[in-house]
């Protein structure tokens, strides 16, 4: 990778989200601010039992009442739409039981859609919703994983015959053996409470089918409006390039936003038929059962060493409730699948054996969640490598720089699988030594502990797959793009317009297309206006997701930019008579490559390109509209790597936790923008923070969700967390020219893990270990008491 | 979600305001509406009138007179944070009210609406009972007072009669030799307390004297802790263990298991709290 | 008495953003709703309408407010401040430069509420330490920021106004 200039507003410089100007003076335009003419307004009548018989649905009250336009059932709904069914292809034995859009003879979770009315306000369709009379005979219902697979379980879905929706077991070398002469055989056993993204705007779209000419426009708070094209065209019969679905701004997604909802597709199909736009936004009390979930383990594992201190073998067996259906497109395997594959990673070792089993439950759908299955593998395997490094007697840091896979061995595959190529353990875990100040945070701990505060510190390394190619959905048969495009057009005034399939959330993914457009065009960010994925103009692409969307995108906007380039220097040197190759943009001026001195301005290569080709050679081509795709045909992923260190205090007569501190140290290739990189890592860690502290979806043992409301399910608030310090590594990607690799969810997964070892060594001297996320404080104060 | 439909009326006396509140069926009174509100926006209850009390200039003021403060019904959270003479006088409001909600809730809850709401995990009923304050009620058959431990009748229930309303609550203001003590525990700052105590004792010399303790998020109701008081009489913070009160906590509190927090963990961190409460009255009286 | 105590269409006037309002509002309607569709100011966001989240906080009377916990009716004789109005005024437009600067913000949701809250914060002139910061911005949502950088820009905008004078309303 050659060396290059930065700019100061091109790839490397520290520039803040520009669509923050217009968001912070309120003008934002999220998908409840915006109206269109003839509009509805949805509301979902819900199943309030996880399980129950639909015997009866009288609507007759509820389309009487005011401001209503149609109260719609299954019977209404359902036959539009084909089933959903949530299966893996390239995972042999996955099954789902088919989804329909509205609940019709059975409700199978607390939550799931049964009716939809159609008012000229939210307020009305809520008054009428009340007045849909719904009789249910509540069955016994599946409320977790050990019920699901006990024997004589009710089975949800008989056609499946039992309640396994996957069951995936993978071996390398030999571990058996390996666990059988080990000379330290440590074991533990982990849960995971269920938790959920929380984004602070709820889903929403606005669905508006045009019957004149059956055409279909949704504005959809969604990540991939891509993906939902292709849904909508395909399970709503509608050809697809009659089908446009754009984002408008998103208050948040962090993957939940990227799943398939029956609720919103029903508020499609309530368009098609009243053939008026239909506005659903989820109301925050019914986000909690009916947003996608996350997490919900059980986790088993165990590592081998010799007394020489080195891994042997480590084992995972995982199991995971992954709600009643599986999740169409993003499947609800990947948690589990990433827990096992990816657990052990950053260590050398030979001998491994992971399983993971997805069950079903009646209970609301396990989605796509920042970090997925990664947090789990991280907290996993360095919770298991702390506790090997006190059985041996080591510092925990020093038992890492031992057992790190060496430089010299990359690149090289993990026993779970993974490719390691441009990974920096060590490095990353030397700087974030000197960052944190380890050896006096370790002095502090000790002489505190004499005075009985007890305090514990935390290191948690982990690697992340990042920006998937094409090998990773396209054999599971889901027709999701892992390829982003962009096309770029130079305006007559000599301005870059770029449209990217890429969308953005918050996370500045559109800033850095913008910096990588000027930078390889050659004028300054000012200069570029960058729209994003629009599914009608934009070229076709992924959106947002599996911190994909620099990495990929820019790869694209860099194509582009580069050809882009070329044309407007061809059309430079048919103007002005200068061969091409002489020629440079910069500060959006054609300059002399070698003098620097200005040749003719973009604006007016612009104005002749458009205006006036009759002062060009007759066969001059003008293209200044120019598109490119990018996508790794054969890689899986790019993997990057971090680690992280918490400092916390525990006290243990309330149970209470402290944050005390936070280190990042990361690694995600060549860095388009510090300053939004930063602010990933920190919101991610403040995420994982609250998973491990704070955040749980509380049920009753058959599935009744208890804390439903804000003020219950516990958000990190701003007095609770702490400082986060951060430093960097960069190790390009190898196989692009942009290097970049993704940030967007390194954060919560490094956290997750620091934060679980960290609140874990406080207790060591007192005896106690917890593992039970989140750490209640009456969970401390229960295994204070145990002392296990 | 959207509330249900009601009616609304600003009446301008308190006379007006406690006639409709007698003669309407399902009329109910807004003040702050910091409750009353996120109730309605989440359909659990459905008045068909709401009595906005907010213009009541009978339920203003601020004053002290006779060793005590006399503090509206209309008094904002956010006034007793800022007001000299509650610092002054009645500091253990001003540690309680630090903790309620957060600056936008304050800024429109008030003492008032907090009391007659009574939930058992709000600071101010537990503070107005540790201090042995009197609530002046106001109906058409005119004013009368009524103590603060006599008050807080049961889960959300209070002394209120229909068509009354709360007008003033006089609070003993601090004498020579008083102390207080606050303390809550809640996952988050502002958040709903799992564990509190307001506690005002009299101090002699190093030990306390007479003391009034009053828990709230591990009981139903806000109510002198009587066990716990008569055992903390006489002794001497700071106290290196709870054997002295920890049998009497037992005897005040009967919390019930709750979603994510078991009686026996409230009780636990109950009687730590008192712990640290009672050490912390040796100490400086002022906030 | 009768049920026809009261309306469900209630009269009110009031100052928005420094201007005279004069308007019939429903009962049932809460100020947030009232602002973003009779209005159509948009820049003040529901996030859960339980008064937890903090996206609807405006401005009454000089202080912050829950949009959602406060009925339209209930601000008449009041006067009401909303971000569009505090941006046009200028009197945010530090705050929001420091916010920009840092990135204090992603997806914009939480700002709003989040500009709004930290303006009191500054306004009352107090100087306060990054652990009194958090707490005042307690009662405002962020799940993208992870607050660091919010913390860093009010400091800033804080260190700048220490001495301007005490007490607080806008």
């Amino acid at each position: 990778m050659s060396a290059r200039q930065a700019s100061s507003t091109g790839i490397g410089a520290r520039i803040p989200r520009r669509e923050l100007k217009r968001l912070l003076s309120g003008h934002g335009r999220y998908i409840d601010d915006i109206e269109l003419p003839r509009m509805l307004h949805a509301c979902f009548v819900r199943s309030p039992h996880p399980h129950a018989k639909l015997v009866s649905v009288d609507i007759a009250a509820a389309r009487r009442a005011p401001g209503v336009a149609a109260v719609f059932t299954a019977a209404d709904i359902n036959p539009k739409c084909e089933p959903f069914v949530g299966v893996a292809l390239h995972r042999p034995g996955h099954r789902s039981a088919p989804q329909r859009l509205l609940a019709a003879e059975r409700a199978v979770w607390q939550g799931q859609p049964v009716a939809v009315v159609v008012a000229e306000s939210r307020g009305e369709a809520e008054d009428a919703a009340e007045l849909v009379a719904i009789e249910w005979e509540p069955l016994p219902a599946v409320g977790d994983q050990w019920q699901a697979i006990a024997p004589g379980a009710p089975v949800i879905h008989a056609e499946l015959g039992d309640n396994v929706a996957f069951d995936f077991s993978l071996e390398k070398g030999e571990p058996g053996k390996a666990f059988a002469e080990a000379d330290i055989v440590i074991e533990e056993e982990l849960r995971f409470e269920r938790q959920m993204a929380v984004t602070l705007e709820t889903r929403g779209l606005i669905a508006d089918f045009n019957s004149g000419d059956g055409s279909l426009t949704v504005i959809h708070g969604h990540q991939s409006p891509f993906q939902m094209q292709e849904v909508f065209s395909r399970h709503l019969n509608i050809p697809e390039h009659k089908i446009r679905v754009t984002a408008p701004d998103i208050g948040g997604g962090f993957g939940m936003k990227l799943n398939l909802y029956c609720d919103e597709i029903a508020t499609v199909v309530a368009s098609m038929l009243l053939g008026r736009p239909v506005k659903f936004c989820v109301d925050r009390l019914e986000s909690f059962v009916s947003d996608a979930q996350a997490r919900d383990h059980l986790i088993k594992c165990r590592i081998a060493l010799n007394k020489a201190g080195e891994i042997t073998a480590m084992e995972m067996d995982d199991i995971s409730a992954v709600g009643a259906y599986g999740m169409p497109l993003r499947f609800n395997v990947a948690e589990g699948m990433m827990a096992i594959t990816l657990a052990g990673a950053p260590y050398r070792f030979e001998n491994y054996k992971g399983r993971t089993r997805s069950v079903y439950v009646n209970k609301n759908l396990i989605g796509m969640y920042r970090g997925v299955g990664m947090p789990l593998a991280c907290v996993a395997t360095e919770l298991l490598t702390d506790l090997a490094a006190d059985k041996l007697g080591l510092d925990t840091v020093e038992f890492k720089r031992r057992n790190y896979w060496p430089k010299a061995s990359l690149p090289c595959v993990t026993p779970g699988g993974q490719k390691l190529e441009t990974v920096s353990f060590h490095e990353c875990l030397e700087k974030l030594v000197r960052l944190m100040n380890y050896d006096a945070l370790r002095k502090e701990q000790a002489e505190l502990r004499k005075r009985g505060i007890y305090r514990g510190i935390g290191i948690a390394t982990f690697c992340e797959q990042t920006a998937y190619g094409a090998p990773y959905y396209g054999p599971s048969g889901a027709a999701i793009s892992t390829q982003d495009g962009c096309t770029l057009r130079l305006e007559p005034s000599g301005s870059v317009r770029c449209i990217t399939s890429l969308t953005d959330q918050g996370q500045g993914t559109l800033t850095s297309v913008a910096q990588i457009v000027a930078d390889s065009v050659g004028l300054s960010i000012e200069q570029v206006s960058v729209a994003g994925g629009d599914s009608a103009i934009s070229p076709y692409g992924g959106g947002a997701w599996a911190s994909r969307g620099t990495a990929i995108g820019g790869e694209a906007a860099l194509r582009a930019g580069t050809m882009l380039k070329q044309n407007i220097l061809a059309l430079a040197s048919a103007i002005t008579q200068t061969p091409a190759d002489a020629l440079t943009i910069a500060e959006g001026q054609v300059m002399n490559a070698r003098t620097g001195q200005v040749v003719i301005s973009l604006a007016d290569v612009g104005r002749i390109g458009y205006f006036r080709q009759d002062t060009l050679p007759r066969d001059f081509d003008v293209q200044l509209s120019v598109s490119a795709s990018f996508v790794a045909n054969d890689k899986m992923c790019y993997m990057a790597n971090g680690v992280q260190a918490s400092y916390v205090e525990v006290d243990c007569e309330t149970g209470f936790i402290k944050m005390l501190g936070q280190w990042a140290v990361d690694d995600c290739g060549r860095v388009i923008n510090p300053l939004l990189v930063d602010e990933q890592v920190r919101g991610g860690i403040v995420q994982g923070i609250g998973a491990v502290l704070f955040e749980e979806c509380i049920y009753s043992d058959d599935g009744n969700l208890l804390n439903g409301t804000m003020a219950d399910y516990l958000v990190p608030m701003a007095g609770e967390m702490p400082d986060i310090a951060l430093d960097h590594v960069e190790t390009p990607e190898a196989s692009t020219r942009l290097g970049a690799k993704g940030i967007g969810e390194g954060g919560l997964i490094g956290a997750m893990g620091s934060v679980w070892v960290a609140v874990n060594d406080a207790l060591k001297p007192l005896g106690a270990k917890v593992r039970h996320q989140p750490f209640t404080p009456e969970r401390i104060l229960d295994v204070l008491a145990r002392k296990t | 979600m959207k509330a249900r439909n009601f009616r609304y009326v600003r009446p301008s006396s308190l006379d007006q305001a406690c006639r409709i509140l007698a003669g309407v069926d399902e009329a109910v009174p807004v003040a702050g509406g910091q409750s009353l509100l996120a109730g309605l926006n989440m359909r659990l209850s459905a008045p068909k009138l709401l009595v906005d009390i907010g213009d009541l200039k009978e339920l203003t003021g601020q004053s002290y007179e006779d060793g005590a403060v006399r503090l509206g019904a209309l008094t904002r959270h956010a006034e007793l944070l800022r007001s000299e003479l509650i610092q002054k006088r009645v500091p253990l409001l001003v540690r309680a009210a630090a903790h309620i909600g957060h600056v936008a809730i304050r800024n429109r809850g008030t003492l008032g609406g907090s009391l007659a709401y009574a939930d058992p995990a709000a600071e101010l009923p537990a503070c107005a009972v540790a201090l042995g304050a009197t609530l002046i009620l106001g109906s058409l058959a005119g004013e009368r007072e009524v103590k603060a431990e006599d008050f807080f009748t049961g889960l959300f229930e209070t002394e209120l009669k229909p068509g009354e309303l709360i007008v003033a609550v006089k609070f003993p203001a601090m004498q020579p030799g008083m102390s207080v003590g606050f303390a809550e525990l809640s996952r988050r700052h502002g958040d709903f307390a799992l564990v509190g105590l307001a506690a005002v004792a009299t101090m002699q010399r190093d030990r306390i004297g007479a003391a009034r303790l009053a828990y709230f998020g591990c009981v139903d109701r806000a109510k002198v802790a009587c066990s716990v008081s008569a055992a903390v009489a006489g002794l001497a913070p700071p106290l290196r263990d709870t054997s002295a009160f920890a049998q009497a906590i037992r005897q005040d509190l009967t919390p019930e298991d709750t979603t994510g927090l078991r009686a026996d963990t409230k009780l636990h961190m109950a009687t730590v709290l008192t712990r640290r409460v009672l050490n912390s009255l040796s100490q400086r009286t002022d906030p | 008495m009768t049920d026809l105590v009261g309306e469900e269409d209630v009269p009110i006037e009031a100052t928005l953003n420094g201007k005279p309002l004069k308007r019939r509002v429903k009962a049932r309607q809460h100020l947030a709703d009232f602002l973003r569709q009779e209005m159509e100011l948009t820049g003040t966001h529901l996030g859960c309408e339980h008064g937890i989240c903090g996206a609807c906080t405006v401005v009454i009377d000089g202080c912050t407010a829950r949009g959602c916990l406060t009925l339209a009716a209930q601000i008449s004789g009041k006067s009401v401040d909303t971000i569009e109005g505090m941006t046009e005024s200028g009197k945010l437009s530090e705050l929001q430069s420091e916010f920009i600067a840092r990135n204090a913000a992603q997806c914009g949701f939480c700002s709003s509420g989040m500009l709004l809250t930290a303006y009191e914060l500054v306004a009352s002139g107090r100087k306060m330490s990054r652990a009194e910061i958090r707490e005042f911005i307690s009662g405002n949502m962020c799940r993208c920021t992870g607050y660091h950088a919010i913390v860093d820009a009010v400091e800033a905008v804080m260190a700048k106004k220490v001495k301007a004078s005490a007490g607080g309303k806008f």
